[in-house]
């Protein structure tokens, strides 16, 4: 049973269509988040969800009720917004009580509610302070606990985390996560960052140019990456074209150099077919043994992993392979790749 | 929830707007009817029309003379400003904290003061006995007459417009990066070199904002005219006030005003036209 | 960011004199024991000041510029928050326009708004009512708190309303809880520029004055035609410390530098 379902929602600005017939069904206590590079609409969306701008056609409904055309101060939503948005002129106590105090909540049961919020963001001592006596990292979770607190039925984040460096950015990402987990409350994230939406979601939205190219748990979307450009957009790909050379439940791919055998399923013979090739599925052989050869042109040492680039036949391919104990080719060596035959996916 | 969206903003300038319409618009338009009513000396406003008014202050020697003092005092002024402003908030502008707040606020602050005591201040400076004179004496130089000249009138002009030069013209440099001379420095040029080809080009908007604003001012100056350059020495200004208060012939002194209005509106919006056209272009 | 040359600091020196000149001459003849305009040497005296206070007409003068400037000041900031919101919040045909017509006061000269609103209060037979005279500086002065009511509004994180609207807040609350408390500086700010400036007016209070309206400037312009004595000299000086204490006030509430020059 969906808790929060967008049906057919379009927007329009003049001839301009930033979201075309977008829909999507989330359970209750899901974290889903909505995934694209700018101006695929995915922010738009979150308003129209807020109720800050007009939906075009179509209906959003919450719990069975129809929220289309109710105005943003009557949906019960928690909004953090990518500036995060704090009152300046209040402390962080009242920034957080302020949703409490819209619904007339007796002052005894405010305290109460807010003391457990600030805790829950680990910001209890910080409750007396302005916002522009805090860090980036603190405002964000007195963002959150002011959202929280209310008891929304869905939380809205809006890029949460981009205003953040790094290492804090990877902190929150796994704190958002659990806490989220604890309240249990119904999440729609909006990230431009997949590794952010990859590793804290149930499920994601990929978004261009308006529409949905896929919607996926994590693990589905980067192992099964539908099109060209979710399998380079979320996490890296090579991608190789050839032809069709036999069609069937296994099908032969002609990729030039050498042919390969893939997943025949919607295959017809001639016709071009592009694969997905992750490197991190390709390894290092001697020369000869594996599926293709190639000189390496340039490496990269990530700390935990070391990034190749590998001149082959087929074009430069990308190889990814963890800082383990084998020590890697060095830099105009030749070398061999070997990939398993299931590692090769094929893109619409 | 549509409607009212666009009916909002209507009714939040609503107060403004009437009250705008009717002591502004109003006013200027009855003005402007004013300026072509005949006046009779012994009668007074006649509702009847003529463009009497208009052709003697276009076309009387006497007017050509007010038109061309107002013109060449502001002129004068604005070359002043120009010469002494630009390069005092280029000198500000070099300098550190705290002397350059201190220094700034000392130049613009005297804005706030009313301009009858600042022209009070110059006709004591500028009198006979004044301090500039015992200054000239002590000198060995004989007692000028400046109080009551033009002279007198453009020193208190350039004194209370200052600041309208300096405030566009020190914008103008806030906007500058800072290690754009630096890398023409780098680069081998000269200072004078930098300042000309580097630092110039790019204040030359706010040396021409500050230029047309201290000129419309000037030309529809009052007080300083008014106080600082005597019962014979008219400008524009003062011969409106004449005219009304004195005279009694308020179609004159309409048509005056008006012709005022139009060459300040002119001055002061070319602005807008020449900044467009050249320097949109270079500098986005 | 190099250092001024001794002929640039020298010339920073002459243009803070010039500038200072005037004022600081004022300040000190109002001292003078004398009958005529000298300055003091030997002796100080308040004489000139006594006898500021002991004039009627400068007194009941200052009283009108006072109430005039606090009524004014405080109806064009009443009028200018809600347009300054308008036109920062709204995006509607028109908005140029009226922009244009809520600042045309500082390009039109004062002298023609003074005969022009003659004109106006002659045939309503407005003329002097203070009531009338409020209205007419509050057009002159309303730029002054437009401009710094958009700024405020300007720099405001929209976010922020949003954020209220969203927790549950009503239009007018978020406007009194969270809108105005953050533009509150620029308001304030803005309430003080008009404030002095509709207290220094001269050109156009000349026209739209009567004897019994009589603003302190126009009091001192009339006066300094006539005759030139300390007195003047003593009211000038009063002038100036009304204005430094004015400033002083803008500043701590403010910022003296950003109102003359504007945000960077």
């Amino acid at each position: 049973m969906s808790f929060l379902t967008l049906s057919d929602v379009s927007k329009l600005y003049g001839a301009n269509c930033v979201v075309s017939h977008l829909s999507l069904s989330v359970a209750k206590g899901e974290f889903v988040s909505l995934l694209g590079p700018s101006g695929c609409g995915k922010t738009t969306t979150l308003q129209m969800i807020a109720g800050f701008t007009e939906v075009s056609s179509g209906r959003i409904l919450l719990d069975g009720k129809d929220i289309t055309d109710t105005k943003p101060n009557s949906r019960g939503l928690g909004i953090v917004f990518q500036s995060y948005a704090l009152f300046p002129h209040m402390t962080v106590f009242d920034n957080v009580s302020f949703g409490l105090e819209m619904r007339r909540v007796s002052r005894a049961e405010r305290i109460d509610r807010v003391n457990r919020a600030l805790a829950l963001v680990h910001l209890g001592e910080l409750a007396d302070r302005y916002p522009r006596e805090l860090s980036g990292g603190q405002r964000q979770r007195v963002a959150l606990a002011r959202a929280l607190v209310i008891e929304p039925a869905v939380l809205l984040l809006d890029e949460p985390l981009s205003n953040l460096d790094a290492k804090l950015r990877e902190e929150m990402q796994f704190e958002l996560r659990q806490i989220q987990r604890k309240v249990g409350t119904t999440t729609i994230m909006v990230t431009h960052d997949q590794t952010e939406a990859m590793s804290i979601s149930d499920r994601v939205v990929v978004m261009q140019a308006g529409r949905v190219t896929q919607i996926d748990a994590p693990f589905k979307l980067y192992e099964q990456p539908q099109t060209r450009f979710i399998s380079t957009f979320v996490g890296k790909a090579n991608l190789l074209t050839g032809r069709v050379a036999l069609a069937g439940a296994l099908a032969r791919v002609d990729l030039g150099a050498i042919t390969v055998e893939v997943d025949g399923a919607g295959l017809s013979e001639g016709a071009e077919a592009v694969l997905s090739l992750r490197p991190e599925k390709i390894s290092f052989v001697p020369p000869g043994q594996g599926q293709l050869d190639g000189v390496v042109t340039a490496r990269f040492f990530l700390g935990s992993q070391w990034l190749y680039h590998v001149a082959t036949a087929l074009g430069e391919l990308q190889v990814a392979c963890p800082n383990g104990d084998v020590l890697p080719p060095e830099e105009q060596s030749r070398t061999g790749l070997a990939w398993d035959a299931n590692s090769l996916r094929v893109l619409s | 929830m549509k409607l009212r969206r666009h009916t909002t903003p209507w009714a939040l300038s609503a107060p403004a707007m009437l009250l705008f319409g009717c002591l502004l618009l109003v006013p200027l338009g009855l003005t402007a009817v004013l300026s072509f009513n005949v006046f009779d000396y012994t009668t007074g406003v006649k509702n009847e029309f003529t463009l009497a008014h208009y052709l003697a202050v276009l076309g009387d020697e006497y007017y050509y003379g007010i038109f061309w003092r107002t013109f060449w005092i502001s002129g004068l002024t604005t070359l002043i400003c120009l010469a002494v402003g630009a390069p005092e908030a280029y000198v500000l502008s070099r300098m550190g904290n705290p002397w350059r707040s201190i220094f700034l606020l000392v130049v613009l602050a005297p804005l706030l003061v009313s301009v009858v005591v600042r022209a009070f201040g110059w006709s004591m400076l500028l009198g006979p006995q004044g301090v500039v004179n015992h200054a000239l004496q002590v000198l060995g130089l004989g007692p000028v007459r400046i109080l009551y000249t033009e002279w007198a009138v453009v020193i208190a002009l350039v004194h209370v417009m200052l600041p309208f030069m300096v405030i566009p013209v020190w914008t103008s440099l806030q906007k500058l990066d800072a290690g754009v001379e630096n890398a023409a420095l780098s680069l081998s040029a000269s200072h004078f070199t930098t300042l000309r080809r580097i630092v110039l080009p790019q204040v030359l908007p706010g040396i021409l904002s500050g230029s047309l604003i201290v000129f419309g001012l000037s030309a529809s100056a009052f007080a300083i005219p008014g106080l600082l350059g005597g019962r014979r020495l008219k400008m524009v200004a003062t011969v409106v006030y004449d005219e009304y208060l004195h005279e009694l012939n308020w179609p004159l002194g309409a048509a005056l005003a008006l012709i005022l209005l139009v060459a300040n509106l002119l001055v002061m919006l070319s602005y807008n036209r020449v900044l467009e056209g050249r320097y949109k272009k270079s500098l986005g | 960011m190099s250092k001024n040359g001794p002929l640039a600091l020298l010339f920073n020196a002459l243009v803070i004199s010039f500038m200072l000149a005037p004022l600081l001459i004022v300040c000190i003849v109002a001292f003078t024991p004398a009958n005529t305009l000298t300055i003091p040497t030997t002796q100080f005296s308040l004489r000139w000041f006594k006898a500021v206070f002991a004039h009627p007409d400068f007194v009941t003068s200052f009283w009108n510029s006072l109430w005039l400037a606090l009524s004014s000041a405080t109806l064009a900031t009443l009028i200018a928050i809600p347009a300054g919101l308008a036109l920062t919040r709204f995006n509607f045909a028109g908005r140029e326009a009226l922009n244009a017509l809520f600042l045309s006061p500082l390009i039109i000269p004062h002298l023609v708004l003074g005969v022009a609103l003659l004109r106006l209060f002659s045939l309503i037979g407005a003329t002097g009512s203070f009531f009338w005279l409020v209205l007419a500086h509050v057009v002159v002065i309303t730029p002054y708190v437009l401009r710094l009511v958009v700024a405020a509004s300007v720099g405001a994180d929209r976010s922020c309303e949003q954020a209220a609207l969203s927790l549950g807040a009503s239009g007018a609350t978020v406007f009194r809880r969270v809108t105005l408390p953050m533009i509150l500086p620029g308001v304030t700010g803005g309430w003080l520029l008009a404030f002095i400036n509709s207290f220094d007016e001269v050109t156009m209070s000349i026209f739209v004055t009567a004897p019994a309206t009589v603003t302190l400037p126009v009091r001192m312009y009339m006066y300094a035609t006539e005759s030139i004595d300390p007195l003047m000299a003593a009211a000038s000086a009063l002038m100036v410390a009304f204005t430094a204490a004015v400033m002083l006030l803008l500043d701590r509430l403010y910022g003296l530098d950003k109102i003359l020059v504007g945000e960077k």
